[in-house]
């Protein structure tokens, strides 16, 4: 109820139909596969592959992965069935007999469909969202570095144009998305910013209720955002869970020799350092 | 402090056997998705990947630990001048392989560090586009660009297993160095069995010991933070036709790539050179000459400190500039990842005006007017201040 209130409020207030936080702002949303133990949790997963086949693969493609990574363990914690029967939906060009055929898992995924629209298999590795301060670089200690944040930012950022802005100005409006086109009109007497973000090439897909679950988990923009963003982490990242499980060993078994050769160290030093 | 050359051992031979194996599965003609086959089909081909990427920077932290430990105990002075100087010219080629090995994942930073690094030698004046173009392989960064750099990455690891044996052998001819600063005496067995410790087992458990402790640091850099020294740009396929908004090297570069950008045309002795030379040196290759100047001042240190005391720990003066030193180091690092405007500009230009003072002013002056304290005669004796012997014995 609270919320609500404060979202009408902050609707009044002109923040805009997506009423995230400061806008150009990226917010530190919590994932279930940030820290030394945290996992992918494979029903987002699963419901952000179903936000991306229906939203974003029109245009964007995941050339990196192949469709049998979705029964990958650590991942989606699809059975091979599952997969097999996911890929069957999918036609793939065959350049060998030249022409098309049905999808099978060792396929990759198609890469985008559209020119422009960035593969998205390592989107959250190659965007960041946390900075600073004054590039010392401990935000991104702290928080991570951010991508799956600057994707659900990004996903969230698309808000009504600034007044500023000319007519027919091309793209679309977003708060996060910083290397694309922005207006003369939009800069101040000294050739600074006014607003955050600039214009991009691809309109608003999200917009709350675009799909919707199987398991009846929420599909409101923010959500569906989150979910996308893991499973964009998860294709970024497919062997996280594997690299922290092995990481793990790592540290104990050198933990363990450490103090050995620490006690061994000591010991021999001890008559030369005449402790003993 | 004298641990860090084990470091380097085996952090080279790491890099050696993890290079070896990821470029059994690399591929010079679709580097960016080669790369990612690594990552996602190479068994254990992640792990490899990121020991390998994040060894590079263990390899250089371990490496000026190990040349301010030199600058701060002496230990480049007689008669261990060509220790150092071997020494130096490892870093330069460790330089040298980290650079090429950053342009091979063939990401945007890797294009653009390129295109900037060999736009260096572009700027020295006449033949400067005939290197430039004959480096490249081409008019600009290209695949044909790649395979030679590729070539080369996988040769000076082998250049540098050389330079390190004679690294080794020299100072295995002079002795080791010790924080004291006073050398060994060898007027017969007893005394030198009195100032040293046979290297087995005492160091050899000493520097296994450290090694562990770096390790387990090294562990939870590649297992839970493998990004974390990279930048995110690299894992954009890299695009001629697109520049990044800021082209930043590899955090182990920044001190000199701040010297490197300090050096533009509105400062005075860039001006004034540009006139004396008839406008041949140019601002850009000023600011060149000055990066590979101030790693030529580091080499040339030997010569140019003329304290007879070798020990910073025997001199206080010295020890104030010789942090102000590592300061200054980490200021043109820090100079170095921010953009090319005021007030960082200036700033750099400041860091660099120290590190070359440092080297060319400071050291030749603090060997006259510093008053040392007076070093002990014998390790021995230094030994027994610190670990006094039993009053019983």
């Amino acid at each position: 109820m609270f919320k609500k209130i404060l979202l009408s409020v902050m609707l009044v207030a002109g923040f805009g139909s997506a009423a995230t936080a400061k806008p150009g702002a990226i917010e530190d949303v919590e994932f279930s596969f940030e820290g030394p133990f945290g996992r992918f949790d494979a029903f987002q997963l699963q419901r952000g592959l179903q936000v991306f086949t229906e939203s974003c693969a029109d245009c964007h493609g995941l050339q990196y992965l192949s469709y049998r990574n979705l029964a990958d363990e650590g991942g989606l914690g699809w059975t091979e069935d599952q997969m097999k029967a996911y890929t069957g939906q999918f036609e793939v060009f065959d350049a060998e007999n030249d022409k098309l055929r049905t999808a099978i898992p060792t396929d990759r995924f198609p890469s985008s469909q559209f020119e422009g629209a960035p593969d998205l298999t390592l989107i959250t590795k190659a965007r960041a969202g946390f900075s600073g301060p004054n590039g010392l670089g401990i935000n991104q200690l702290l928080k991570g570095m951010g991508g799956p944040e600057y994707v659900v930012a990004f996903l969230n950022g698309f808000v009504e144009a600034p007044e500023c802005t000319p007519e027919n100005f091309g793209g679309t409006y977003n708060t996060v998305f910083a290397p694309g086109a922005y207006p003369n009109e939009c800069l101040d007497e000294n050739d600074k910013r006014t607003i955050p973000g600039s214009w991009v090439g691809m309109p608003q897909i999200l917009f709350g209720e675009d799909v919707e679950f199987s398991d009846g988990s929420p599909n409101d923009i923010h959500n569906q955002a989150m979910d996308v963003a893991a499973f964009l982490m998860w294709t970024a990242e497919p062997k996280m869970t594997d690299r922290k499980k092995a990481a793990g060993v790592w540290v104990v078994f050198l933990t363990f020799l450490t103090v050995l050769l620490y006690l061994t160290n000591k010991k021999i030093w001890a008559k030369v350092k005449r402790k003993a | 402090m004298w641990i860090w050359g084990i470091v380097l051992v085996f952090t080279l031979v790491m890099q050696i056997v993890t290079g070896v194996i990821l470029a059994m599965h690399y591929n010079v003609g679709d580097p960016f998705a080669s790369v990612e086959h690594i990552m996602r089909n190479v068994n254990g081909g992640w792990a490899l990947r990121y020991m390998h990427a994040n060894g590079a920077s263990l390899f250089f932290i371990a490496v000026y630990m190990h040349i301010f430990r030199g600058l701060y105990y002496g230990s480049y002075k007689s008669p261990r001048e060509v220790t150092w100087i071997i020494g130096m010219l490892i870093y330069v080629a460790m330089m040298a392989t980290g650079f090429l090995g950053y342009v091979l994942p063939w990401g945007q930073m890797s294009f653009w560090g390129a295109t900037v690094i060999t736009g260096l030698f572009g700027a020295i004046p006449g033949v400067g586009e005939s290197i430039q173009t004959w480096l490249l392989g081409g008019p600009s960064v290209s695949l044909a660009t790649l395979n030679r750099f590729f070539s080369l990455h996988y040769l000076l690891p082998f250049v540098i297993v050389g330079l390190v044996a004679l690294h080794i052998w020299a100072f295995h001819t002079t002795g080791n160095s010790n924080p004291a600063g006073v050398e060994v005496r060898r007027g017969s067995k007893e005394e030198v069995e009195k100032d040293t410790l046979p290297f087995w087992p005492y160091f050899v458990m000493k520097d296994l010991f450290a090694l562990a402790v770096i390790l387990i640091v090294f562990a939870v850099v590649v297992g839970f933070l493998p990004t974390y020294l990279g930048h995110p740009d690299n894992y954009i396929p890299a695009n001629p036709l697109v520049t990044p908004a800021h082209i930043v090297p590899e955090w182990y570069y920044l001190p000199f790539y701040a010297i490197l950008r300090a050096f533009t045309d509105d400062v005075w002795a860039v001006q004034l050179v540009s006139i004396l030379t008839g406008g041949i040196v140019t601002a850009k290759f000023f600011g060149v000459l000055a990066m590979f100047a101030a790693i030529f001042v580091m080499a040339l240190v030997p010569w140019l400190d003329t304290s007879k005391v070798k020990s910073g720990r025997y001199r206080p003066a010295f020890r104030f500039f010789f942090w102000l030193l590592a300061a200054d180091f980490m200021f043109l690092m820090w100079l170095g990842a921010m953009p090319a405007e005021e007030p960082y500009a200036s700033l750099s230009l400041l860091g660099t005006a120290y590190w070359f003072g440092y080297f060319l002013i400071i050291l030749p002056l603090l060997g006259v007017f510093e008053r040392p304290k007076a070093p002990p005669e014998t390790i021995e004796e230094d030994f027994d201040s610190h670990y006094p012997p039993k009053p019983a014995e």
